[in-house]
């Protein structure tokens, strides 16, 4: 689950890291009251979304008069910012950050993440901050410092400093940037976070540390610990679609092709998706109904998916395992009968009593293909997209 | 033969009396000699109590100590299941497998952690379990499909390995054993260590090892074949077509030097030597023909 940049400030906040002081605002009134209770004369106006690459698209400006700021909200609230991250259609700007302005007299790169394969918390810290981590990454891989955690000692003082040497913070400031990466950490873990960054970690000209933006990914299975965290969702950020299939249990990503498919399991799901495109066609989404493919389940992925306009086609792909497959086309039939399916569906089934299954689907007189295997169903879906 | 369990394996079952427990454990022990291997359930506060016949005792310890089983499997719900995978490993078995789906990865990294230097096995979490056909299964895979024989199945994923098996069954390949790794970022036996496994393996010729996006497992697995493997094997990985913004594991592949996408990891594989398809429908397929070959 991801959360807003001020949301993910006023964690770090709680765990002792410095940020600029802000306020985060709902419209242009709010904005320009917000610059004049922080002071100063330099605030940033930041759009909220939980896209990166905000700056790049126009989403963050520096304001030097209150005026200048009432100018940048007006244009920033409503938008639709378009980054590399938010796909061509951008992401309506619904919220804004007003901070005070901060003299940044260098920039570093913080993040942090769970790595499978040394199975620790990774400390990622580069020298080169306010750049994408990946380009980094690309051209310099040099420039990007590791450190993996132990969980019982969490991160040491010796392991603080030495990243904050490596990546060329001055010994000033090593005590206060030792406080800001021990802080990051305990929040990652306390909150079970699956990836945080601070892009850009700032040196100001008096040698201060101070988090100038922040990211936080939360660990969704960990949620029912976390109500705190909960609370911060914005479902104006997410896909409707992918809401509304989280209610059911469906785990659903909405992809630019035009044959719907319907499948248990997020590998059997993904491999369907290859072996369509294929055999020439195009998958419109991914969908895992998980190991219980129930008629309720089976009726509301169909809604789902007949929401869009693109689809041509649906491809059921269930290895029923210990499920029968009588009880899965009993519940695929059911279903077709209930959203009366608009495109032709083709299904495949496998597991347990598959004749009396594809029986079922046959004498249901709907229009079903059935199909025999992987690809046969791969070809028949693709033929009646066409 | 085949790997790390027989029908001679002897499981205790943690989670028994819940709703998945009691219908899998139903399963596993209708199959093959599993009314023999399935010997302890454990829950707290059911001790003295049975289901099916299969005695529950109090703890792992207690379970262990009265009927000498050396394997376990869990079905405890996510948020006390790796709780119950470090009382496994704290009452010494040999192996522990662990279906439970939805664990908080940063459990399982603690978890991990306890068992470092500890000789038990972890398999999953968030795995369908492993299977000998017709002499044990351990876990949620439909037995029905598989058939025993002398190629091994190793995988990430649920349904998909399902689908691997069943493609070998129809073309009268039987299988010596199936496992599912688990999809979760932090896990027990990755595919290299099952890899190896089947290499030292007697009764096993070939292997069939699905993998999917995200990590480095595969490609670690594919330069350890190159290096060591005397067996063939064929490879397919899940999400080629996969949306580059979803994809899980994405910083995590900054840390292994931009791995993790399907095609980087299928021609890693192929740079090795694996059989690779791009085809889910072909897996069976191939490894007929490397056999025939």
């Amino acid at each position: 689950m991801k959360i807003h940049e001020y949301q993910a400030k006023e964690i770090l906040r709680q765990y002792q890291v410095p940020t600029p002081r802000g306020v985060s605002c709902f419209s242009v009134e709010d904005a320009v009251a917000a610059a004049e209770s922080l002071g100063g004369s330099v605030w940033v106006v930041k759009a909220q979304i939980h896209a990166g690459g905000r700056g790049k698209g126009g989403g963050v400006k520096v304001a030097k008069s209150l005026d200048e700021v009432r100018q940048y909200a007006q244009a920033i609230l409503g938008m639709q910012l378009v980054t590399h991250q938010t796909g061509s259609q951008g992401q309506m700007v619904r919220r804004l950050l007003v901070e005070q302005g901060a003299a940044i007299a260098r920039e570093f790169y913080l993040g942090m993440v769970v790595d499978r394969s040394r199975q620790r918390v990774a400390l990622i810290a580069s020298s080169e901050g306010g750049m994408e981590i990946e380009e980094v990454a690309a051209h310099s891989p040099d420039k990007i410092k590791t450190e993996w955690i132990d969980p019982v000692d969490g991160l040491t003082d010796a392991q603080a400093d030495a990243v904050s040497r490596q990546i060329g913070l001055p010994e000033v400031a090593l005590a206060e940037a030792r406080s800001v990466l021990q802080g990051l950490y305990r929040a990652f873990v306390e909150k079970d976070a699956m990836l945080a960054e601070i892009n850009p970690l700032i040196l100001t000209a008096d040698n201060r540390v101070v988090a100038l933006d922040a990211k936080f990914n939360f660990d969704s299975n960990a949620l029912y610990r976390h109500p705190e965290i909960v609370a911060l969702r914005d479902l104006d950020e997410e896909d409707p679609a992918e809401i509304e299939a989280s209610k059911f249990d469906l785990s659903y990503i909405q992809l630019d092709g035009d044959i719907g498919c319907l499948v248990n399991g997020a590998g059997l799901a993904m491999a369907t998706m290859d072996i369509i495109k294929l055999y020439g066609g195009n998958p419109a989404n991914f969908l895992d109904v998980g190991g219980g493919a129930t008629t309720e389940k089976v009726t509301e992925a169909f809604k789902l998916m007949l929401k869009n306009p693109k689809l041509k086609a649906i491809l059921v792909n269930i290895f029923g395992g210990i499920m029968k497959c009588d009880v899965i086309a009993q519940g695929v039939v059911a279903a077709a009968r209930e959203v009366q399916l608009t495109v032709p569906l083709v299904v495949r089934l496998e597991g347990t009593n598959v004749d009396l299954g594809k029986r079922l689907l046959a004498d249901s007189g709907l229009p079903i293909i059935s199909a025999n295997n992987m690809a046969d169903a791969a070809e028949k879906v693709v033929a009646a997209a066409r | 033969m085949s790997i790390l369990i027989n029908k001679d394996t002897k499981v205790i079952t943690q989670g028994m009396t819940g709703k998945v427990g009691q219908f899998h454990t139903f399963h596993c022990k209708q199959y093959a000699n599993g009314a023999n291997c399935f010997v302890a359930g454990v829950n707290p506060k059911k001790a003295g109590e049975e289901f099916e016949g299969i005695p529950v005792y109090a703890s792992v310890l207690d379970a262990k100590q009265a009927t000498g089983a050396t394997v376990s499997v869990i079905y405890v719900p996510p948020a006390g299941a790796a709780a119950a995978i470090d009382e496994a490993v704290e009452a010494g078995l040999e192996l522990v497998i662990c279906i439970t789906e939805g664990i908080p990865v940063h459990d399982m990294i603690r978890t991990r952690y306890r068992m470092q230097g500890k000789s038990t096995l972890l398999i999953g979490p968030n795995c369908p379990g492993l299977i000998t056909p017709d002499e044990i299964k351990i876990g949620i895979m439909p037995g029905h499909i598989h058939k025993k024989g002398r190629i091994g199945v190793v995988s990430r994923s649920g349904t998909l390995t399902y689908e691997a098996v069943a493609q070998l069954t129809e073309l009268g390949m039987g299988q010596s054993s199936c496992v599912g790794i688990g999809g979760d970022p932090i896990n027990g036996l990755k595919h290299l260590d099952v890899m190896r496994l089947f290499n030292d393996d007697p009764d096993t010729d070939a292997v069939v090892m699905v993998g999917e996006i995200g990590g480095s497992d595969e490609e670690e697995c594919a330069r350890w074949i190159k290096a060591n493997m005397t067996k063939p094997v064929v490879g397919f990985v899940a999400g080629i077509t996969a949306p580059e913004g979803k994809r899980m594991g994405h910083a995590g592949a900054i840390i292994s030097g931009g791995q993790g996408g399907a095609e980087d990891k299928l021609a890693v594989m192929e740079e090795c030597g694996i059989h690779i398809t791009r085809n889910p429908a072909d897996m069976g397929r191939v490894m007929k023909k490397v056999l025939k070959a």
